[in-house]
Order: C-alpha cells, then sequence, then structure tokens
C-alpha cells in the first residue's frame, strides 16, 4: 500500500464513522426515503473500506451494483408503494424493541472479544498490486461453476421478479377505459385477502 | 496501522445495526434495507480476511462478488414480492402480513 499509515488510519475512522452513523439513519428514521438515501451512504463508505484493504475491482463492483442498481431498486419500489399510513401502535412494543436492542448489544460484545481475543495468523505477504488479474483466475479456474450458476440465478431471478411484480390487465376494456384517465392503468379489479 | 480486528468489530457493528433493523422495522421495505446492512457486514468480513490471512490468492474477494450478485438477485425478488403483497393487503406494516399465521 503506498498510502501513509497514519492517513489510512484517519481515513479508516472518517468512513467507519460515516458508515455507521448512516446505517444508524437507515434503521432509525422515521421516514423511508432518507433511509433509503442514507443506504446510499452506506454503501459508498463501504467501498472506500474496499479500498482500504486492497481491493480495487471489488469496491468498483460494489458501487457499481449497489449504489447503481439495488438503491435504485429500493427507490423505485419506495414510491410504488407510496402510501403514508401511520402504523397502529403494538402493544407492548417496547418490550420487543428493548429486548431486541439487549440481544444486539450482546451479540456485539460478543463478536468483538471474539474478534479481539483470537490469535489470527496473520499472512506477512505484501498484497498485489492489482486484484483483477487474480480474480479473474480464480473465476475462470476453480470457481468457474459457481460462476457460470450465479449467471442462471441472475435470470432465474430476473423472471421471477417479472412474474411477481406484473398487474393482470385487462386486454377488452383497454380501449373503452383508456379515454376517461390516461394517467391510471386499467386493471382486473380484486379484492383484498383477508381485510 | 490498521490491523484486522478494526475491520471485523466494525462489521459486528453494521450486523447488529441489520438486526435491530430486521426486527424492529414495521415498513417492509426497511427489512429489505436492513438485509442489505447484514449483507454488508458480511462482506466486510470477507474482505477484512481476504487481505489480512490470505493476500497472496484472494479468495475472499472471489466470495464477495458472489455475494454481491446474490444480494442484488436477492433485492429484486424480496421487491417484488413485498410489491405483490402491497397490491393484496394494500398496506406494507410487517404486523398486518398473517395470511400464513394459524
Amino acid at each position: 500500500m503506498q498510502i501513509a499509515e497514519g492517513v489510512q488510519l484517519v481515513t479508516f475512522a472518517i468512513l467507519s464513522i460515516l458508515l455507521v452513523g448512516a446505517a444508524l439513519g437507515v434503521v432509525l428514521f422515521a421516514n423511508i426515503v432518507y433511509s433509503a438515501f442514507l443506504l446510499g451512504g452506506v454503501f459508498i463508505s463501504m467501498a472506500g473500506i474496499y479500498i482500504l484493504l486492497n481491493a480495487d475491482f471489488v469496491s468498483a463492483a460494489q458501487i457499481l451494483v449497489y449504489v447503481g442498481a439495488v438503491n435504485v431498486l429500493i427507490l423505485f419500489a419506495i414510491m410504488l408503494v407510496n402510501k403514508r399510513e401511520d402504523f397502529k401502535p403494538l402493544k407492548n412494543g417496547w418490550i420487543r424493541q428493548g429486548s431486541t436492542a439487549v440481544v444486539c448489544a450482546g451479540l456485539f460484545a460478543l463478536l468483538s472479544a471474539v474478534s479481539i481475543v483470537t490469535p489470527w495468523s496473520i499472512s506477512t505477504v505484501s498484497p498485489l498490486a492489482s486484484s483483477v488479474v487474480p480474480i479473474a483466475k480464480h473465476f475462470f479456474t476453480d470457481f468457474l461453476l459457481p460462476f457460470e450458476l450465479a449467471s442462471i440465478l441472475l435470470l432465474m431471478s430476473m423472471v421471477g421478479a417479472i412474474i411477481l411484480a406484473r398487474r393482470d390487465f385487462l386486454p377488452d376494456n383497454l380501449g373503452a377505459t383508456s379515454t376517461q384517465d390516461s394517467l391510471t392503468l386499467p386493471e382486473r379489479p380484486r379484492e383484498l385477502v383477508g381485510k | 496501522m490498521l490491523q484486522l480486528q478494526y475491520f471485523l468489530i466494525l462489521a459486528a457493528a453494521l450486523f447488529c445495526i441489520g438486526i435491530y433493523g430486521l426486527i424492529t422495522s414495521r415498513n417492509a421495505v426497511r427489512v429489505l434495507m436492513s438485509i442489505e446492512l447484514m449483507l454488508n457486514a458480511v462482506n466486510l468480513n470477507l474482505m477484512g480476511f481476504s487481505n489480512y490471512i490470505d493476500p497472496a490468492e484472494i479468495k475472499g474477494q472471489v466470495f464477495t462478488i458472489f455475494v454481491i450478485a446474490i444480494a442484488a438477485a436477492e433485492a429484486a425478488v424480496g421487491l417484488a414480492i413485498v410489491l405483490a403483497i402491497y397490491r393484496n393487503r394494500d398496506t406494507v406494516d410487517m404486523e398486518q402480513f398473517n395470511l400464513l399465521k394459524w
């Protein structure tokens, strides 16, 4: 790594503060649009931490896939289910939140203790200059089957998402209803399940 | 000098925040966002181990790329399911998605 160690430490501190603050904002903000944009902040600071870990290709992939695809997809989902509703407060809701917070704090303490106490066998090999060529070698030699399976999985999930999210159109009523209100899609009326 | 432990503790914090959001949030889209947080925490663990324990052949980064691909597929299908439930039930409240509950 060419960056000086003090600069690395300061950069790591700034990025980790940004990361934890944005993650807390994702969970705790009442407005879900703020949460979605803060989720983009989490992804971007995570890409910065990947650069600190000598992983240039994964950092670029993180920005492309997470910020460019997943975050935009979440924003579109928020716009599609854009219904302002006030959730009815649960009976004894504070018990659930409090116990969850206690369990999460305990889990964090446990994981931190394990990661501090365990003697990791740190390798002394100097890191690679570029990680692109070794990753490509892994993809086309020993990880070839999972690589191809991932493409099939992506195709399957794309077809599944289209099947799940499409609307049922009324083809015979299309001409009749399109004149009255051009902004609403004609949709087969259905009753709400279980209400 | 940056240690491996810093990255592991940061990943643990992110994972615990994700679990808290997963259990306590009422909005279904926010639940999916919490799952993304947890997947990112796991990715950070993999990248830390890849850099500090296995820097010669970086198999952890390969695993991270697979996790990113599967997370993208999961987000697409999960949001489609949320959209379908919203059309059927006219709400995104997790407490009212109780069709399969006795």
